[in-house]
């Protein structure tokens, strides 16, 4: 048998290493599972803080025995490539390790073992872990407000109606594509609109009105969000063409315009539109308050739509400008056909970037008395029934919001790749 | 003799302080085609781009097949479809097909029924023999046939006056021939050409006449026989002797 050289693993003994490597890899994760996990300290004969660095010192040596260049074995040298490449990256790893390990068995005894969802009151949860018991109990509430109960499938058939109005584009004829972007823009949001107000709204076909104060939880977040996405991209996409005007007039007032609203917080805005706003109309005029909110978000929002979409405009070489041009393409034949689709592709990230910001900035309406999702989490842990469970809100609201963002995101990738003509 | 289709009379244009054009008198007839050419930075973009105004020009007049260019003019995007223009970086539309690319503006500009406008650009991708490619994505195509592409996108507006602003100056050496073939046939069939090159080779063969511009001005105008057989002045002999 060949002298083992700990310093200095090479392609000769390759087997030697790995195996005593990873088996002392092993070793140091074991540790620290059963410690975490079955609070058994297999190094308690070491002398005392011995014994808290022990994996950590058998995990890299461990590591460094099997940290071999060109090893021939895909797998290791993957591993070696992206968490192994020298001593304190393998350090690193193994930090990350133990800490995810460590934080496990708490996180899992609280957020299921320990958890309870049985029963609907408070006085199901006894346990020590998480009380789902209260997301079960306020489920409703977190989605629909305090829309009344008898009245929810309201809601669900106007989401319904919206959603598959949406996927018309999908089946729309061959010869009736060229009017896609005309329905989407103004004859898609009219619908919505009329869908949402006849049937959540209600008034009449008989059905009970519902003002929009009682309107909350995650189907007010869509509601808002809906119409905010829908309306600020067009309009941010003309301020972003009007900054770039000859035209000195357009030109002025679309750089007053963005940067009056990207100098203004969010909360401020939606402060005005529910409290100064409603001064300076005429006293017979009535504009519902969640209107108001959502042309108020539309406006702020386009401010920084029409910044992204004018970063796309910039980036385009200008002589996509005069091959247009110099085919006999006016304003917006250009721009229609020719600048547009490229930039609007470009800027893609930027866009959805904005729109995410939008929807997570949707919580902000609390501010002038209108619950969505997590306004109704603000309501329900300060209601004396339901002390203390603030965390098992937030978690929940979290990971509906994540589902949310991240199905936009992945949307996003999927438009980017649609449209990528390059080669 | 019938009245000039291009004419341009004391023009000049300045670029803030800078006069890259200085009186520029220039009278081009219908089916002439006329090369240009001088030392870069001598004006001789900035003069064809001033024929279909992506430049204006702040003195002096240009008449285009009986319209005359200024701020006044309404219509100027009529005069564009009826000038097409070939860039040294083929600008081609890098979102849309080789085709539709082709048919775009005859579709949107000229109303043509869509089923034409695809046939006709078909014929003009045929005549460029990139046919094979219409489905392909500019950026799937060599310079050549991109710039070949380009040519027969600005036929298809069918005009009566091509510009070729350094149509072979971006492109290896072995695809220069191939566009130059383009141009040489499209030249044979009697179409008003103005080209900036530096090909004297193509300049011979199917020039009528060659100018010659140095810091703004036209320095020699002559017939291309002429003009290479016994140049007038100095810096246009100098030129050649280092061009050729």
């Amino acid at each position: 048998m060949q002298t083992i050289n700990f310093l200095k693993p090479s392609r000769d003994n390759i087997k030697n290493y790995s195996i005593i490597g990873s088996f002392l890899v092993l070793v140091s994760l074991i540790d620290v599972i059963s410690n975490a996990f079955l609070k058994i300290n297999l190094t308690s004969f070491l002398p005392g803080s011995l014994t808290t660095l022990f994996p950590l010192i058998i995990g890299l040596i461990g590591l460094n025995m099997m940290r071999i260049d060109y090893s021939g074995n895909k797998t290791l040298d993957l591993l070696n490539k992206n968490i192994n490449t020298n001593n304190f990256n393998a350090l690193l790893t193994l930090l990350i390790l133990f800490s995810i390990i460590k934080a496990l068995p708490q996180s899992l005894s609280w957020m299921i073992l320990d958890a309870t969802i049985s029963g609907d009151s408070k006085d199901a949860c006894t346990g020590t872990g998480a009380c789902w018991t209260y997301i079960k109990v306020w489920f409703r509430r977190f989605m629909y407000g305090m829309y009344p109960n008898e009245f929810h499938w309201r809601i669900n058939t106007a989401f319904i109606l919206v959603i598959a109005l949406g996927f018309v584009g999908y089946f729309m004829k061959e010869n009736l594509k060229k009017y896609l972007a005309l329905y989407y823009v103004i004859i898609y949001p009219v619908i919505a609109y009329l869908v949402i107000y006849y049937l959540i709204s209600g008034g009449s076909f008989g059905l009970q009105w519902v003002e929009t104060g009682a309107w909350g939880g995650l189907s007010l977040t869509f509601i808002v969000s809906f119409f905010c996405l829908i309306f600020c991209f067009p309009l941010g996409m003309i301020f972003a063409l009007g900054r770039r005007s000859n035209l000195p007039a357009i030109k002025y007032i679309s750089i007053c315009y963005i940067e009056f609203w990207r100098g203004v917080p969010l909360i401020t805005v939606l402060f005005m539109s529910s409290v100064m706003f409603p001064m300076f109309l005429p006293e017979d005029f009535f504009m519902d308050k969640l209107v108001r909110v959502i042309i108020a978000i539309t406006l702020f929002e386009a401010a920084y739509c029409a910044e992204v979409i004018r970063g796309g405009l910039q980036s385009l070489p200008r002589g996509q400008y005069d091959a247009a041009k110099s085919l006999g393409m006016g304003y917006w034949k250009m721009h229609i056909f020719v600048i547009l689709p490229q930039a609007l592709k470009l800027v893609i990230p930027g866009i959805a970037n904005t729109f995410l910001a939008l929807v997570k900035d949707t919580p902000l309406i609390f501010v002038v008395g209108l619950a969505e999702l997590a306004g109704m989490l603000a309501l329900a842990k300060t209601n004396p029934k339901w002390l203390g469970f603030a965390m098992e809100g937030y978690i929940f609201a979290s990971i509906i919001f994540w589902i949310i963002c991240y199905a936009m995101s992945k949307y996003s990738y999927n438009l980017e790749a649609k449209y990528k003509t390059e080669r | 003799m019938s009245d000039p289709i291009i004419k341009i009379q004391n023009m000049n244009k300045w670029f803030g302080d800078f006069q890259v054009l200085k009186n520029i008198n220039l009278e081009v007839e219908a089916n002439k085609k006329i090369v240009v050419c001088g030392p870069s930075g001598s004006g001789k973009s900035t003069l064809i781009r001033c024929i279909n105004r992506l430049e204006e020009h702040q003195e002096g007049d240009i008449i285009v097949d009986g319209n005359e260019l200024s701020e006044k003019t309404k219509d100027i995007e009529k005069i564009r479809a009826e000038v097409g223009m070939v860039f040294q970086q083929f600008n081609l539309f890098p979102h849309l097909s080789i085709l539709d690319n082709c048919t775009l503006a005859p579709i949107w500009v000229k109303k043509m029924p869509k089923k034409e406008a695809q046939e006709l650009a078909l014929d003009q991708l045929k005549k460029v023999q990139i046919d094979d490619q219409a489905n392909k994505f500019p950026g799937q195509l060599s310079g050549g046939q991109q710039q070949r592409c380009a040519i027969a996108r600005a036929l298809c507006m069918q005009p009566k006056i091509m510009l070729f602003d350094e149509p072979t100056s971006a492109l290896d050496p072995e695809m220069i021939k191939e566009v130059l073939d383009a141009m040489v046939s499209l030249a044979k069939g009697g179409m008003t050409m103005i080209v900036v090159t530096h090909e004297m080779g193509f300049a011979k063969e199917v020039a009528d006449e060659v100018i010659f511009m140095d810091e703004g001005m036209i320095i020699e105008k002559a017939e291309t026989k002429e003009f290479f057989a016994k140049p007038k002045s100095d810096r246009t002999k100098l030129f050649l002797s280092q061009i050729l």
